[in-house]
């Protein structure tokens, strides 16, 4: 890799919404994404995510702190930064009034290419995300997932540096689901940067190269979602279940002093193992733990749900 | 690693001119599809008007023809209530043209659909976005007007007397009452709820047009002091009563200079007060 390059650049963000009981949304947030990434904003509903995309995209105006996209200040000149910014929100915003095509070909002229090269570039875009069937559509005519990769299509048609896609999977099935993510990778392909915020772990596991993980507005950690299981302690899990309760503590003891688990944590009724991922290692716990009365075990390896939780205390779904 | 270095990207102003053009096309392409509609509306209320006042109510006889307004308002010299109504009734057309170009579409755009997003989007002030939709509904209210007046002239039984004693003075009140217009829709647009859209014709639009010196002359208010002043805050009066100054002079209105002068005010005013909206709707 050569010398890496802020595309987007967050410095102290903070946004609180006025009024009778006035919300901080953001509350102090950096974050820097380099020139072709895939990166993530992960976290539960009202973490502040759509807030910082928000602002990032020109639609909400920040307390304190900064936005820069591809060095334009968001803030100080709004009209310049979006051109480099292409935005897909949570909602539905396709123009009812016009078709597929003609959603694609004006938002092109909007930024101000000739109606040639606008009708050129939709008919390379409808071809892209297979579209071109639906060409003469009207957006009601759409079913979700269709309407979302239009939405794709139309935010990615002026052809910005950074696509921010918030929460874009919300309501799609899970067909629809995969197909968004394919056309996300491919976009990556293309050298565009992506920045999508998202409550689904598997999503912003699968897809980002980097993440942020956000909670009540606040960064709690970021990195690759492969440092950020990593950093769980082990790369596999293995939850015991015992009859006895009361055999849990000397178990432990016990699993603590083998080799190859790293984390030994109590559970409702058992214990979790956190091991480095050995041959013969699950033999040998099952074994052990088959002397102090085990019901039942269960493995898995470590998810960003697992890291959510040991750093909020809490689920991520509500 | 640490090093980050900013990517250079060509710095270059974007084209506003072309955004601006870009959502003018976008909205004659969208009307030019629903054009039927267009000239429906339009025409409806004064085809309407001008039958029953001006031509039904004329033929009839005896304690109805008395009670007409047609009656009453052939006593102030100037050519009848045919005169009176041409010039007022190219003012609500002008005037409703800001309200269903503007007001209305605003509604369902900023409300479940959010539909002006990518508009929103695109690289020009937002400032700019409004403002085009205060210039594509002032073009619909030329428009209107160019229909009414026909109508206006043609359908009265009583020949209308309508005199242009300054083209330049005409093209002015039109084009500045199209834009109070449009800035008036603009401004109800953005500060009505949508799911209160309903209630601006009853709200906004009858008594703004009633209290409009559109089926009357300001003049003739001289007897009622207290609504000849209290009507003087309703922006359709100096539409209304511009057009007359324009069109009909020999039914007597305001001096040209106020007329001039008021209209630029309520352009300004509610152009700012629009755009206010605009922005509180579109940035939070």
């Amino acid at each position: 890799m050569a010398d890496s390059s802020t595309i987007v650049e967050i410095t102290g963000l903070r946004k609180v919404y006025g009024g009778k009981a006035p919300v901080t949304a953001v509350d102090g947030i950096d974050l820097r994404v380099t020139e072709g990434e895939l990166y993530g904003l992960l976290g539960p509903n009202g973490a502040g995510k759509t807030t910082t995309i928000s602002i990032a995209t020109t639609r909400a105006v920040p307390t304190a702190g900064q936005v820069r996209i591809a060095g334009v200040d968001v803030v100080a000149r709004p009209a310049e930064a979006r051109q480099f910014i292409g935005v897909v929100p949570q909602y539905n915003t396709l123009d009812r009034a016009c078709t597929v095509a003609e959603n694609i070909q004006f938002h092109c002229i909007y930024f101000g290419m000739s109606r040639a090269e606008g009708r050129a570039r939709t008919s390379e875009l409808l071809d892209q995300f297979r579209l071109t069937d639906r060409a003469t559509a009207y957006p009601q005519q759409l079913s979700g997932g269709l309407a979302q990769r239009v939405q794709i299509a139309r935010a990615i048609a002026h052809r910005p540096k950074v696509l921010f896609l918030d929460e874009p999977s919300a309501g799609l099935d899970p067909q629809s689901r995969i197909a968004m993510w394919e056309a996300v990778r491919g976009l990556r392909q293309q050298g565009i940067t992506v920045v999508l915020t998202t409550h689904y772990m598997e999503e912003a596991d699968e897809l980002c190269d980097r993440l942020a993980i956000i909670d009540h507005g606040k960064i709690l950690v970021q990195d690759t979602p492969a440092a950020l299981k990593a950093s769980v302690g082990g790369d596999k899990i293995y939850d015991l279940r015992l009859h006895d309760s009361a055999a849990v503590e000397a178990l432990r003891i016990e699993l603590e002093t083998t080799q190859g688990i790293t984390k030994v944590e109590p559970t409702e009724g058992g214990l979790r193992v956190l091991a480095r991922g050995q041959d013969g290692l699950l033999a040998h716990v099952v074994t052990l733990a088959n002397g102090y009365g085990l019901r039942d075990v269960s493995t898995a390896e470590p998810s960003l749900e697992t890291v959510f939780i040991r750093l909020t205390g809490r689920d991520l779904r509500e | 690693m640490s090093s980050a270095a900013v990517v250079p990207v060509p710095r270059q102003r974007p084209s506003y001119l072309k955004a601006f053009g870009g959502l003018l096309l976008r909205d004659l392409y969208v009307l030019r599809r629903e054009i039927a509609p267009f000239l429906i509306r339009v025409a409806m209320n004064p085809l309407l008007f001008l039958f029953v006042f001006t031509y039904v109510m004329p033929h009839m006889s005896g304690a109805a023809a008395a009670a007409s307004p047609a009656a009453r308002m052939a006593g102030m010299g100037g050519g009848g209530f045919g005169t009176v109504l041409l010039p007022g009734l190219m003012a609500v057309a002008i005037m409703f043209s800001g309200i269903a170009a503007v007001a209305l579409p605003l509604a369902t755009e900023f409300g479940i659909t959010r539909e002006i997003d990518d508009r929103v989007m695109s690289p020009l002030p937002i400032e700019g976005v409004a403002l085009e939709k205060i210039v594509f509904s002032a073009a619909q209210s030329l428009v209107a007007a160019g229909i009414v007046y026909p109508l206006a002239y043609y359908i009265p039984s009583t020949p209308v007397q309508a005199h242009v004693t300054s083209w330049p003075f005409l093209f002015l009140v039109l084009v500045l009452g199209s834009l109070v217009s449009g800035a008036l829709g603009l401004t109800i647009g953005t500060s009505v709820q949508p799911k209160q859209i309903g209630l601006i014709f009853g709200v906004v639009v009858v008594p703004i047009t009633f209290l409009g010196c559109v089926y009357y002359p300001w003049a003739a208010l001289t007897h009622i002091r207290w609504l000849q002043y209290a009507v003087l805050v309703n922006p359709i009066v100096y539409i209304s009563e511009g057009l007359r100054a324009a069109l009909t002079p020999g039914m007597g209105h305001m001096p040209d200079a106020l007329l001039l002068g008021m209209l630029v005010f309520f352009f300004a005013l509610l152009t700012w007060l629009g755009m206010r909206g605009f922005r509180r709707r579109v940035v939070s």
